[in-house]
């Protein structure tokens, strides 16, 4: 295995761990955005170039836009009622 | 050594179940969900791939050459952007719960009866 | 049961599991030493096959085929899902009065203007660009669906919701995104009534490393480009709506 596939590895486990750590609704939004960028590396690194497309495009416009209607639909529905 | 990238995913699935065990926000919930479905993409590519294999696009690349398996990537690609309709869909069970019961906690949910 | 109770209880289940786990991936085969059969033969055979460059998306939509019609109701079913649980203005309001509700979100700088105006045509351009080329270099309806529908979000970014909303109504998504789920049915029915099996390439193979390759598979790429746009941008709707406009249904 070449170094940067490590180097991709673990940084793919110390994101997955922070994302789970991390409380709040919207910086866990920022930080599953990061995540979805080193599995890309990974799956670039992993010779997949058609899934690291697919994972830079759902990662970074997907899922993204759908967290953070939700946290604002939330936000707002707690302030109104 | 050669086995790290089959025990991230299991560490990445246990992360994953950690936290939808012990969480206090169904949108917290909904995203480890996704930290377990990715950990079965790390799992499937890692299967698949071989030593000094290149991607199996041919284009300009002479035909016999060593290349990364297919089948498991087509599996994975499609996955991937299908997930996000279902978690999609979860996220708007979390916000009529959210509607009804006032709350995002799921500890709290089961008390209000009624 | 209390939560402190509870989660011992998991950790003595997630220890087990764990195990159990870790015992079962050390029998797999090291990594880097991939011994399927099935992978080997297509990379030999695909492209002389099909003539299309890129074995992953012959994969998806023609070896494996099947798997993606089964992945695209899924789809559609949760798309489904979220605009019953979502959509509220069947029942007491109507297309304009959701216009009317939008709150006035207009940007007044001058670089997110132009920044609208720039960026929209060419990431749809670059979308187009790799569903079209998908069969070819690395591609393909799903990433290039996705691409497309994101592509329409930036004008919500850039300029807000009215025009977002004039530019993607819900009539024509609920439209597109049927017909491209029965499309990719009827190409399969198609091969049925072609003589061969369901979802048979029925198209002779084209020129390889060109548009024309493939036999039916642009079709079915074709197809299940518009069925993921058009998911994605109801998706997207039904979330924007839920927030942007606020709830006037009594709840109780």
């Amino acid at each position: 295995m070449i170094p940067l596939q490590l180097a991709a590895l673990l940084m793919v486990a110390l994101a997955g761990t922070t994302v789970v750590l991390v409380r709040d609704p919207l910086r866990m939004t920022i930080l599953n955005a990061v995540y979805a960028l080193t599995l890309t590396i990974l799956f670039l690194v992993f010779q997949s170039p058609d899934v690291a497309l697919s994972m830079l495009v759902v990662g970074g416009i997907a899922y993204p836009v759908v967290l953070l209607a939700a946290i604002a639909r939330v936000r707002s529905g707690s302030e109104h009622e | 050594m050669s086995y790290l990238p089959y025990i991230v995913a299991v560490w990445l699935f246990l992360v994953g179940l950690y936290g939808i065990a012990t969480s206090r926000n169904l949108i917290h919930l909904a995203v480890c969900l996704t930290v377990m479905q990715s950990s079965t993409y790390v799992l499937l590519l890692a299967i698949g791939y071989k030593h000094r294999g290149t991607a199996p696009i041919f284009y300009g690349v002479p035909v016999g050459s060593r290349a990364v398996d297919p089948v498991v990537q087509a599996l994975t690609l499609t996955d991937i952007v299908v997930s996000v309709t279902v978690v999609g869909l979860i996220l708007a069970l979390a916000l009529d719960v959210h509607r009804r019961a006032k709350t995002l906690d799921p500890d709290e949910i089961a008390a209000l009866e009624g | 049961m209390s939560r402190r109770a509870r989660i011992t209880v998991f950790a003595f289940a997630a220890a087990g599991l764990a195990a159990l786990l870790v015992a079962s991936v050390v029998d797999l085969p090291a990594f880097g030493h991939y011994q399927g059969a099935y992978g080997n033969q297509l990379n030999r055979e695909a492209v002389a096959e099909r003539h299309t460059t890129n074995v992953v998306t012959a994969v998806v939509f023609d070896y494996r085929g099947f798997d993606t019609l089964g992945e695209e109701f899924i789809l559609f079913a949760s798309v489904v899902g979220v605009t019953l649980l979502l959509r509220r203005h069947k029942d007491s309001e109507d297309e304009e009065s959701v216009l009317r509700k939008a709150p006035d979100d207009h940007t007044r700088s001058d670089a997110v203007h132009v920044g609208g105006l720039l960026v929209p045509p060419a990431l749809f351009l670059l979308g187009l660009w790799l569903v079209a080329f998908g069969l070819v270099t690395p591609g393909g309806g799903f990433q290039g669906g996705v691409l497309l529908a994101g592509s329409l979000f930036v004008v919500f970014l850039a300029a807000g919701f009215r025009p977002y909303h004039h530019l993607t109504p819900t009539p024509w998504l609920d439209f597109a995104e049927g017909m491209g789920a029965a499309a990719y049915t009827l190409l399969g029915v198609g091969a049925l009534l072609a003589g061969a099996s369901f979802l048979h390439n029925f198209m002779g193979p084209g020129l390889r490393g060109t548009l024309e390759s493939g036999g039916s598979l642009p079709l079915l790429n074709w197809a299940t480009a518009v069925a993921v746009t058009a998911a994605m941008l109801l998706l997207f709707s039904e979330f924007l709506e839920s927030y942007v406009v606020p709830s006037t249904r009594p709840l109780r």
